[in-house]
């Protein structure tokens, strides 16, 4: 991450333990450790109102931690879009105190976030912790087509081509950084990529 | 620049008894034309000319705010208060010209919300009046839950049951009925707002509840004028204008500077908006805060005081105005 | 009388011109010859007749061309018109204040009648006599705040106030200086302007908000912003930024006065009565260097002002690029006398 940032820029924390009725986990692979830290800070019985989703990783690892927590609920998937379904169904029919915990990948965070606003919970009330790839989703301001897991510095479009500055500005209802095309004024001139989101 | 807010000339159309405490003010435009529109938990601050002092309270707007060809709001007597309510009370008749500020909202809905839930006690029940009826119009999913001490006193309990029925519950403190908050709170949608207005004991109650029940706190809105509370006079000095004034016992702070021709700015006088905040220069003695816009560590920091609520004990006090 | 409205484009053959009598009310912005960011706001109150600020919402003879230039937008890339669903009462909010103000500065071409919630907006320059029910989203052709605004000139951000923030959760943006709205959607007043370089760390944004969540009903406020822009091109969004960019790389010093374009915003702030939002209406203001430089006062101060800018505000403004081209052909206009203070030319 750049040492000097923008404020639209997430800020992620640790997960800390929140006054709640219910406790929603959503998680992709070293994600899960953000969760089996704050369980040991945890109070017993804590997890017997939790439900964790998540996703795994490429190692396939932490699934036996998780289910040791002993959550009320527990589910595994494959991606994101697997577990989405699910997600969107238990925000739908969540109460007020349900409390959101999202730790992992920052896409991951994004866009579970994405579904928590558009159930109507407000950004600030939800935990965050980021564990593993710095990797970039980023939204092509010009032909708006989102590139997943963006590495390099600057970084084509895999939907129109162009070559795209990554900015820091963030747009958390598109789960998204900006992406602006870095070479506009004079198409001949081609910086070279360099991979610093890893 | 600063703000604060334009005046309205209006005169008093109508004087409406309500019960033995509540009577309801009905202000129209000297001109004939209609008022500004509003937005529902909106106030405005009415000006009293009291002989030779000028009382400025805050009272929410209870009208629809659909219909601006007159604003209504309601005052419940204060016995033991500094006198703006009986003045009220006593002194406004039908056909008397007052002053009042155009509509500042301190108290908005957030219209986001997926269901408005709102909890009212006693004279707390002015500011859902208008929310009520701008939700009602625009389909909007509420509901109200009203604690009074009598049902003679839960003042438009009647007209609310007859709006919105079952939307509205009402809880009388004489039959022993109170809101059992913890299942209310804990069998909303999320994306549930939460309101309430009343006495301060009932805000804390609710605001801890939901803090506890794990309502976040930006789901949780409070109307909580404080009204400035009399004290022993004391003598402050005015840093800028280089004058030494007395603040008397029933009489505010911000009220002595302003007698004094010193004009801070102001929106709620009720210790709420932040509007009138004043640096200290210097003192000697105790503050008595009694707002709720600056921090507990402002507080204790003895270098800002809000005028409208708040009041001093010892020496002297220098302050920046 | 009124407004003779000019044929003009904004794109293509970029026939945009100003009148000599719009040269004159062109609000210059700079009171000085030097220029840094600055909580610049004051009162929206009425300014002298003849200038901008004659009205609060002003009309002028680009009116016409403009709107046309929006509906080609708007046809092109329908994001660029926006509105969250809790915005709809705010949307009615600036219907009500956009069709008050046009009728009362230009009666001539504007008419607005109401009867209760029946109201009739006649727009004569546009073609437009429609009645339909205040309230009710089913009787116009479009929401209220995208129904107005393509007959309003300046772009228009819509902002929900709530937990002492102003939200951009609506806006009509399709003459802005590098911003997306379908990106900046939904932030609040500190992200959305994130972008901007040295305005945060002087602490510039927080007073600014302080300043607006205070605004109130009936006491709107105002404040100039400028860039440049190669072309009068209206639609200078980061969208298009690739068809538009290559402009920048066109600046010589034969066209210099000709392409070149002094960009001015007049933004205002406005308390919205039923939603209680805040509506910042920015109003687009053009002009070429070859018109400019006929008043001699603003020839030098801009001069000065290109000179001394610092290079990330010149960069963030996107001027590095041609800024030696512009600054070699205004120095020939400065001999280095004073300037009188103020906006205005001598």
């Amino acid at each position: 991450m750049a040492a000097k940032s923008i404020i639209s820029r997430p800020v992620y924390g640790t997960l800390s333990l929140q006054p709640g009725k219910h406790h929603l986990f959503v998680a992709d692979a070293e994600g899960a450790l953000a969760i089996t830290d704050l369980a040991s800070k945890a109070p017993a019985g804590f997890f017997a109102n939790a439900h964790i989703i998540f996703i795994l990783g490429n190692d396939g690892k932490h699934v036996a931690a998780l289910q040791a927590l002993k959550p009320a609920q527990f589910y595994q998937g494959h991606s994101f879009a697997n577990a989405l379904p699910r997600l969107k169904q238990t925000l739908a029919n969540a109460h007020m105190g349900l409390r959101l915990y999202l730790a992992g990948t920052e896409g991951l965070i994004g866009q579970a976030m994405q579904a928590a606003l558009e159930a109507g919970i407000d950004h600030t009330s939800i935990q965050t912790e980021h564990r593993g790839s710095l990797a970039r989703r980023i939204q092509c301001v010009h032909c708006k087509g989102i590139t997943e897991n963006v590495t390099t510095q600057p970084a084509t479009c895999s939907h129109c081509g162009l070559l795209l500055l990554v900015r820091d500005h963030y747009s958390r209802r598109l789960a998204a950084f900006q992406g602006v095309c870095i070479n506009a004024e004079d198409r001949s001139e081609i910086p070279p990529a360099e991979e610093i989101f890893r | 620049m600063s703000t604060g807010t334009t005046k309205l000339d209006v005169v008093v159309s109508d004087v409406v008894p309500v019960n033995e405490l509540v009577t309801r003010f009905h202000f129209r435009r000297r001109d004939g034309a209609l008022l500004p529109r509003f937005s529902g938990g909106a106030h405005v601050v009415v000006e009293m000319r009291d002989g030779e002092r000028t009382r400025l309270n805050p009272y929410s707007l209870m009208g629809s705010p659909l219909d601006t060809r007159e604003y209504t709001i309601s005052v419940r007597r204060d016995d033991v208060g500094r006198g703006g309510s009986l003045f009220m009370h006593r002194n406004v008749r039908p056909g008397m010209e007052m002053v009042i500020s155009y509509p500042v909202n301190l108290f908005s809905l957030d219209l986001r919300a997926r269901k408005h839930l709102m909890l009212a006690g006693g004279i707390g029940i002015t500011p859902f009046m208008a929310q009520t009826a701008q939700l009602a119009a625009e389909g909007g999913n509420f509901e109200l839950h009203y604690t009074c001490r009598t049902a003679s006193l839960g003042t438009y309990a009647d007209v609310l049951r007859e709006r919105y029925d079952r939307r509205v519950r009402l809880y009388h403190d004489d039959r022993d009925e109170r809101i059992e908050l913890d299942r209310l709170l804990s069998s909303q949608p999320l994306g549930t707002h939460l309101y309430v207005c009343g006495p301060s004991g009932m805000i804390g109650w609710v605001r801890d509840s939901a803090a506890s029940l794990g309502w976040p706190t930006e789901t949780v809105h409070f109307e909580h004028f404080a009204a400035p509370q009399p004290g022993a006079p004391f003598d402050v000095t005015l840093g800028l204008s280089g004058r030494t004034i007395r603040v008397g016992e029933q009489q505010s702070l911000l009220e002595a500077i302003e007698a004094a021709g010193v004009d801070p700015p102001y929106l709620c006088r009720g210790g709420v908006c932040g509007q009138c905040e004043t640096n200290v220069i210097a003192h000697d003695g105790k503050f008595i805060h009694n707002d709720h816009w600056l921090s507990e560590e402002e507080h204790r920091s003895c270098k800002k005081i809000m005028p409208c609520v708040s009041r001093f004990e010892g020496r002297s006090l220098v302050l920046e105005r | 009388m009124g407004i003779t409205f000019r044929k003009e484009t904004f794109r293509d053959d970029f026939t945009f011109k100003n009148s000599p009598e719009h040269i004159r009310r062109f609000p210059f912005p700079f009171q000085e010859d030097s220029y840094m960011y600055a909580v610049n706001i004051e009162p929206h109150v009425r300014g002298p007749k003849g200038s901008v600020l004659e009205n609060l919402i002003d009309v002028d003879e680009h009116y016409v061309a403009e709107m046309q230039d929006r509906a080609l937008v708007l046809a092109e890339d329908p994001l660029r018109c926006q509105s969250l669903p809790h915005m709809t009462l705010a949307g009615w909010d600036l219907l009500e204040l956009l069709m008050e103000q046009q009728a009362l500065g230009y009666p001539e071409h504007f008419t607005l009648t109401r009867d209760g919630d029946r109201w009739r907006w006649i727009n004569r320059p546009l073609g437009i006599d429609d009645t339909f029910t205040f309230g009710d989203v089913s009787t116009l052709p479009y929401g209220p705040m995208e129904y107005i605004t393509r007959q309003s000139q300046g772009d228009f951000c819509i902002l929900d106030q709530r937990d002492g923030n102003l939200w951009m959760d609506a806006g009509m943006v399709t003459t802005q200086a590098d911003w997306s709205l379908d990106f900046d959607i939904g932030m609040n007043f500190f992200e959305w302007h994130a972008p901007v370089p040295l305005a945060h760390e002087k602490g510039i944004f927080v007073r600014a908000l302080k300043f607006l969540t205070n605004i109130q009903q009936g006491k709107p406020a105002r404040r100039l912003n400028w860039t440049m822009t190669i072309n009068p091109r209206l639609d200078t969004s980061p969208e298009n930024y690739h068809k538009w960019g290559p402009d920048r790389a066109t600046v010589t010093p034969e066209n210099v006065g000709d392409k070149v374009h002094l960009r001015v915003e007049l933004q205002s702030f406005w308390r919205l009565p039923r939603s209680n939002g805040i509506v910042f209406p920015i109003r687009c203001y053009l002009i070429k260097m070859d018109e400019l430089v006929t008043q001699p006062k603003w020839a030098r101060r801009l001069h000065r002002v290109i000179r001394d800018l610092p290079d990330e505000l010149a960069n963030y403004k996107g001027l590095t690029r041609y800024r030696p081209t512009l600054l070699e052909w205004l120095s020939k206009l400065d001999d280095g006398s004073p300037t009188s203070p103020g906006f205005g030319p001598d």
